[in-house]
């Protein structure tokens, strides 16, 4: 039967425990249709107490300007850029779960591409964020768009990285959040179909836009997610590379190299896949979902990160190679004395990055500590911390020194407010998670059901005896035909 | 919209194992499937009840040549025509700058444009009501709706039906269209709502 689809028996199970279709239903969809509970309560509550103190630092920078910061003439991008290129970063890669996962048609990914659309969604949204306010005279934020205007019209211009980089992050905001909602639609019409209470009714009718899980509509709902996923591959890289851009076209020493693009796509899918792992360990822990977000689904994220961070680490050691192998004098002072001498102002923060992103990844060689969840969940704020100092590296150590010494700056360190903005977007963050994860089905309940009978540790069991039954067959067959 | 109400005979199996058998059974007695509702994507199902394959992924094609014909056509047609800039000495057209925004836009314009299209044929929009045959069928049943004519007897299509494996069969008097509506009220046939 081409239903029950062959899986070899060395493959872990994807859902573990005794399950059917209902069951796959019941264990997601109850955490949203229960209270939730004190622990909720308390992380919603400290998200929105951090989104109103960033809402109130970006009051401060607006009514005040961009003085409220402590980026001054010689640092002009200092941590306002650094949070963008983190927050791209980590948008970029939980895409990458989802939609590259989705062309390699790997079983694993259904466990977590929900959950991992969703936050590629918010954390694009708190990326936009920073150029958005850096722009400082914010109300002008729509001449970056090309509109007829009345000054010419004065166009925008279109040979500019910056320009690209306004096309690149908007288009990915709207394809993520369609690539999110139209996978959505079938797992809110479960909710609805369930709903006891009027408000569920009513507002999960209206959010499954009347979805009926008709047979042709869920052929076009394939070709829809498979489509939308090969354009999003491409775009994942290409926006990522575009953001690189920002740096590596200009003639910065430090920002003016051709690996760029590759060692950013490498390092967004390695911090992105640590975030993942950071959120995806309290999740499963507080919704009960340990049978969907297995050991098996974790371990499989550890590796990536291993092989991610051994790319970042390759790729630094290669910049730095080339600086000296360059003889250009600028960049070669730019890595040897902004960054590799550990007695300069910023050295620290180079060899922080190295130890988190290069050395601390390799414990994940051992099979024991990638399916250690306490040493993951550790190891992912590691990571995260080593990606965040990675863009504070490329971006403070570049520009604190520019050409003319006599402009050299002082130490640069953030204002509060400059703080508060930052810690503001983790409030927006985890803000949109919380309520996601209340009101929303947080893995994707038709891609479970479509891998339980193939992926499920119950059907797995029952697959053992078909294939020794198979084998036997095969072996009576191949000893009559050998006589 | 109302595409009429019809009769139905609704039939739900628990396991696809015995849905496709008894797609192909349905079909070959000659009875028209209206439609088959499953809870997530049951490949191969479509070609079972002989449904073409869909072409969505052309117009995502023909979207996406859009975009890039209208990125490429609107910077060339501002750089060299309406205000050319001089850019660092470097040449108005400049082709090679524009291929982030020109690549941007091509799936910009592929996306969006094949979202829209599949929210259209499948009738998805918020506040669309349908019908819906079976409340587990977005749950764990597969439920197959048959059509019937004037000349359909109805019992004896439930009688194959549950020789067919079957679990729940009834008739339903349905709405096949969508309407505008909420689905915490009560859901009501058009000609109950109405009064004809």
């Amino acid at each position: 039967m081409s239903l029950l689809k062959y899986e070899s028996q060395l493959r872990e199970p994807l859902v573990d425990g005794n399950k059917d279709y209902h069951q796959v239903t019941e264990d997601i969809i109850r955490p949203i249709e229960m209270k939730p509970s004190r622990l909720w309560y308390i992380g919603f509550y400290i998200s929105v107490a951090l989104l109103l103190f960033g809402v109130y630092s970006v009051y401060r920078e607006v009514t005040y300007g961009i003085g409220q910061w402590n980026v001054n003439k010689t640092i002009g991008w200092g941590w306002d850029i650094t949070n963008f290129v983190w927050w791209v970063g980590i948008g970029h890669a939980v895409t990458l779960i989802s939609e590259i996962l989705l062309l390699f048609r790997e079983g694993w990914r259904t466990g977590v591409n929900r959950a991992a659309e969703a936050m590629t969604f918010f954390a694009v949204m708190c990326a936009g964020q920073f150029p958005i306010w850096h722009m400082g005279r914010v109300w002008m934020a729509f001449f970056v768009l090309p509109y007829p205007n009345s000054r010419g019209p004065l166009w925008v211009n279109f040979n500019s990285p910056l320009l690209w980089d306004v096309f690149a992050i908007s288009t990915y905001f709207t394809v993520s959040l369609l690539f999110w909602y139209s996978g959505l639609l079938p797992d809110l019409a479960t909710v609805r179909d369930r709903a006891k209470t009027k408000f569920r009714k009513m507002f999960y009718g209206v959010a499954s836009f009347g979805w009926s899980g008709s047979t042709k509509h869920w052929q076009r709902h394939e070709s829809l997610s498979l489509v939308l996923a090969g354009l999003s591959t491409p775009l994942v890289l290409s926006v990522h590379t575009i953001v690189s851009f920002d740096f590596a076209t200009s003639i910065v020493p430090g920002w003016h190299t051709t690996i760029f693009p590759p060692y950013f796509v490498a390092g967004a899918i390695f911090s992105g896949f640590a975030m993942v792992q950071t959120l995806m360990i309290v999740v499963r822990k507080v919704l009960n979902l340990q049978d969907y977000i297995t050991l098996g689904h974790i371990e499989a994220m550890n590796k990536v990160i291993v092989l991610t961070g051994s790319i970042v680490g390759c790729a630094y050691l290669t910049e730095l190679f080339i600086a000296w192998y360059g003889q250009n004098p600028y960049e070669w002072y730019a890595f040897k004395e902004n960054r590799a001498n550990l007695f300069s102002p910023y050295g620290w923060s180079y060899w922080l990055m190295m130890f988190c992103n290069v050395v601390s990844p390799q414990l994940f060689w051992s099979r024991k500590l990638r399916r250690n969840i306490t040493v993951t969940f550790f190891m992912s704020i590691i990571v995260n911390i080593g990606m965040w100092f990675e863009r504070f590296v490329i971006i403070v150590t570049s520009v604190y020194r520019d050409y003319l010494p006599s402009s050299w700056s002082t130490y640069y360190s953030p204002s509060i407010w400059e703080i508060g903005f930052y810690l503001g977007t983790f409030g927006l963050f985890f803000t949109c998670f919380f309520l996601f994860a209340k009101y929303f089905p947080v893995i994707a309940v038709a891609e479970i059901k479509a891998i339980l009978k193939t992926s499920g540790e119950n059907y797995k069991v029952k697959m053992t005896d078909i294939e020794k039954a198979d084998a036997e067959k095969f072996y009576i067959e191949e000893v009559e035909h050998a006589h | 919209m109302a595409g009429g109400i019809k009769k139905f005979v609704v039939g739900s199996f628990d396991d696809e194992k015995v849905l496709f058998p008894a797609v192909k059974n349905v079909r070959k007695a000659g009875y028209k499937i209206h439609d088959v509702y499953t809870p997530f994507p049951v490949h191969g199902l479509d070609h079972a009840m002989g449904i073409r394959e869909t072409s969505l992924h052309t117009a995502g094609f023909i979207y996406a040549i859009t975009g890039t014909t209208t990125a490429l056509t609107f910077m060339s047609w501002v750089f060299t025509k309406d205000w050319p800039l001089n850019i660092g000495g470097k040449p108005n057209f400049a082709l090679p700058a524009w291929i982030p925004i020109t690549f941007e836009l091509t799936v910009l314009f592929s996306a969006v444009g094949m979202v829209l299209t599949f929210c259209y044929l499948c009738n998805l929009a918020p506040f669309v009501k349908k019908h819906h045959f079976h409340p587990r069928a977005t749950d764990d049943l597969f439920v197959m709706a048959i059509e019937c004519t004037d000349k359909t007897n109805d019992a004896e299509v439930q009688a194959f039906l549950q020789s067919a494996g079957a679990q729940e069969i009834n008739v339903q008097m349905a709405e096949t269209g969508w309407w505008i509506g909420r689905y915490h009220k009560e859901q009501k046939l058009y000609k109950e709502e109405k009064g004809y």
